[in-house]
């Protein structure tokens, strides 16, 4: 993390604010808490914020304010913000039945490190998943703390099309599909649930901030959900400043 | 009922400002390539200048009006055409019920845009009508316009009577080969001295690697300092990344919303609308401005179209009093519409 932010310029009607180089829990926090404050009190000028693993992109009217007022602004929320800030989180529960059709690639991962698919399935989901950012699609997000022991490179051939609600791993990412999209991404499970709605009043599930937490499900039960997922009436479980699990197998 | 797409053309669709504040959910922004000339066509039928609009690209849909519409025709010249006679830009029309309005291929420019008095019937989705084909939101179905769509209006009837038009020094000039004005950063620092030097004296054509999410360019390798991979933070409209093979690409309208690439320079947005208009082959030389230079043209940019739309609003025609006459000028025929200035 940097002692300070660094304001740098993006064109004439944005700019980011730089908070470290790095992917940390620290900075994820720093820039969620910052964030937290500018919504509180926007400068005027202010029309979008976009939070990622190290900086907060901040676009705003070069009509109402400029390059220079805005950075002023910025500081004073920022060196107001310090290290507590808010330790508020949730833990948003992610229903996934592993294996079978819901997750072909699974036996791939097991045979690529030595385990069984239970004990893929055990690693994968005793641990609670930071969601650092959302990016790349509408409502994908960047889960980091997976386990070395489960990492497995990208297919060879990327798949021209996974189902949404897919759930894979990359390498020593793991991740959840939000759309039908094409993908190298092995495929170890589903969740019936939708992390993207377009129609919905908040299309997307997950924030920036929060942890993800993968429940093994069996088949029955993702159809159970499914139905009532499209009937409109599944809530999803989230745990607000629960115990947060950490990578401990 | 409302208009009946007979041809697509090559990429038509419902394009407005663009989906903002959607951004930290991964949701590009979308929207018009030339914002300038949609909220142009906008003004120019009377409309909100945030008003959604169809934007073609290179080759133009075939429209047939099933009942009345004033619509404009801004952006590229594509020979537009009613009912085959040669329909004027940069104006309102009074389309009447089974005119048809087509397009030939493009003379100037990439991309045009039309507007209609009425709001196009499809559905708001994320406070924005734009069209974002990867994710399939927005605009008509998710989707580019096919042959055989109709898509129908808001309002019942056409309530609008007034016509508009620009003055000929208000109307833009595309060109193929043009200076592209840039802000330096935020990743400017990732690049020796003389890498800078090279991005800002050498012409880059575009390649054929060129749409709505993003212009590939070729020409002089931009090298970077230590390697071409950062943290993936944020991007926007005009952000001019180099990944490793020092090659710039300037993110475009359907960009993602992060990236992973070092950002050597942003396009200043007055800037956008020259690059829009511009396809494969094109060429391109970066000129540097400050950020308080950028704020200022910005600014003067905006003020620009705020002259636009008093002029537009105090010069008017009744749209109806339109009357056909033919003309011959220098030998040639016209059929030429005269309306009384009011």
């Amino acid at each position: 993390m940097y002692d300070k932010v660094k304001y740098l310029p993006a064109g004439d009607s944005s700019l980011s604010m730089e908070f470290g180089n790095e992917i940390s829990v620290q900075v994820n926090k720093r820039i969620r808490n910052t964030l937290a404050a500018i919504e509180e009190g926007p400068p005027e000028g202010l029309k979008e914020l976009i939070p990622t693993y190290r900086s907060i992109q901040v676009l705003y009217d070069p009509m109402v304010t400029d390059f220079g007022q805005m950075v002023g602004k910025l500081q004073e929320i920022a060196e107001s913000v310090g290290e507590g800030g808010s330790d508020n989180y949730r833990i948003v529960e992610i229903p996934t039945c592993y294996g079978g059709e819901y997750g072909p690639d699974i036996e791939f991962v097991a045979k690529h490190n030595d385990l069984s698919v239970e004990e893929v399935i055990k690693i994968h989901s005793s641990t609670d998943y930071l969601l650092y950012m959302l990016g790349f699609t509408p409502g994908f997000g960047y889960l980091g703390g997976m386990s070395e022991k489960i990492a497995t490179p990208r297919l060879e051939v990327p798949r021209t099309i996974i189902p949404a609600g897919s759930a894979g791993i990359a390498g020593s990412q793991t991740g959840i599909y939000p759309i039908d999209s094409p993908g190298g991404w092995q495929l170890i499970g589903r969740t019936p649930i939708k992390l993207y709605d377009p129609l919905a009043e908040v299309p997307v599930l997950l924030n920036a901030g929060d942890y993800v937490r993968f429940k093994p499900i069996s088949e029955d039960e993702f159809k159970k959900i499914h139905k009532l997922v499209q009937e409109g009436s599944y809530e999803v479980n989230i745990i607000h400043n629960g115990e947060v699990r950490l990578d401990v197998l | 009922m409302s208009f009946k797409v007979k041809k697509a053309g090559l990429f038509t669709t419902v394009q407005d400002l663009g989906r903002y504040s959607f951004q930290r959910f991964g949701m590009s922004v979308a929207g018009a390539m030339d914002l300038y000339s949609l909220r142009l066509a906008n003004i120019l039928v009377g409309n909100e200048q945030s008003e959604a609009g169809l934007e073609a690209t290179f080759m133009g849909p075939t429209l047939e009006f099933m009942e009345e519409e004033i619509i404009a025709i801004t952006g590229a010249d594509m020979g537009a055409k009613i009912n085959g006679n040669p329909a004027p830009m940069w104006r309102s029309i009074l389309m009447k019920k089974g005119d048809v309005l087509s397009f030939g291929g493009v003379k100037s420019g990439l991309r045009a845009y039309i507007a209609f008095s009425r709001k196009l019937d499809v559905p708001t989705i994320m406070g924005s009508k734009a069209t974002f084909t990867r994710g399939r939101i927005g605009g008509f179905e998710g989707r580019k316009l096919a042959d055989g769509d109709q898509i129908g209006f808001k309002e019942e009837t056409l309530t609008g009577t007034k016509g508009h038009y620009l003055l000929k020094d208000q109307i833009p000039q595309y060109r193929s080969d043009d200076t592209i004005r840039v802000v330096l950063g935020p990743q400017d620092d990732h690049f020796p001295e003389e890498s800078i030097d090279t991005f800002l004296s050498s012409t880059y054509s575009i390649t054929n690697e060129a749409d709505r999410m993003g212009y590939r360019l070729e020409g002089e390798k931009i090298l970077h300092k230590e390697g071409p991979d950062i943290i993936s933070d944020g991007i926007v409209f005009g952000s001019v990344q180099v990944p490793g093979h020092g090659m710039p690409i300037i993110m475009m309208a359907d960009r993602a919303t992060t990236g992973g690439y070092t950002k050597i320079a942003t396009v200043i947005t007055p800037d956008l609308y020259k690059l829009a208009q511009m396809g494969p082959g094109s060429k391109i030389r970066f000129s540097k401005v400050t950020v308080e230079e950028a704020n200022a043209i910005y600014r003067k940019s905006e003020t620009g179209i705020e002259e636009i739309l008093k002029h537009v609003e105090n010069n008017s025609f009744n749209i109806r009093d339109g009357r056909s006459m033919k003309l011959k000028v220098n030998g040639k025929s016209y059929s030429v519409e005269v309306n009384e200035i009011v």
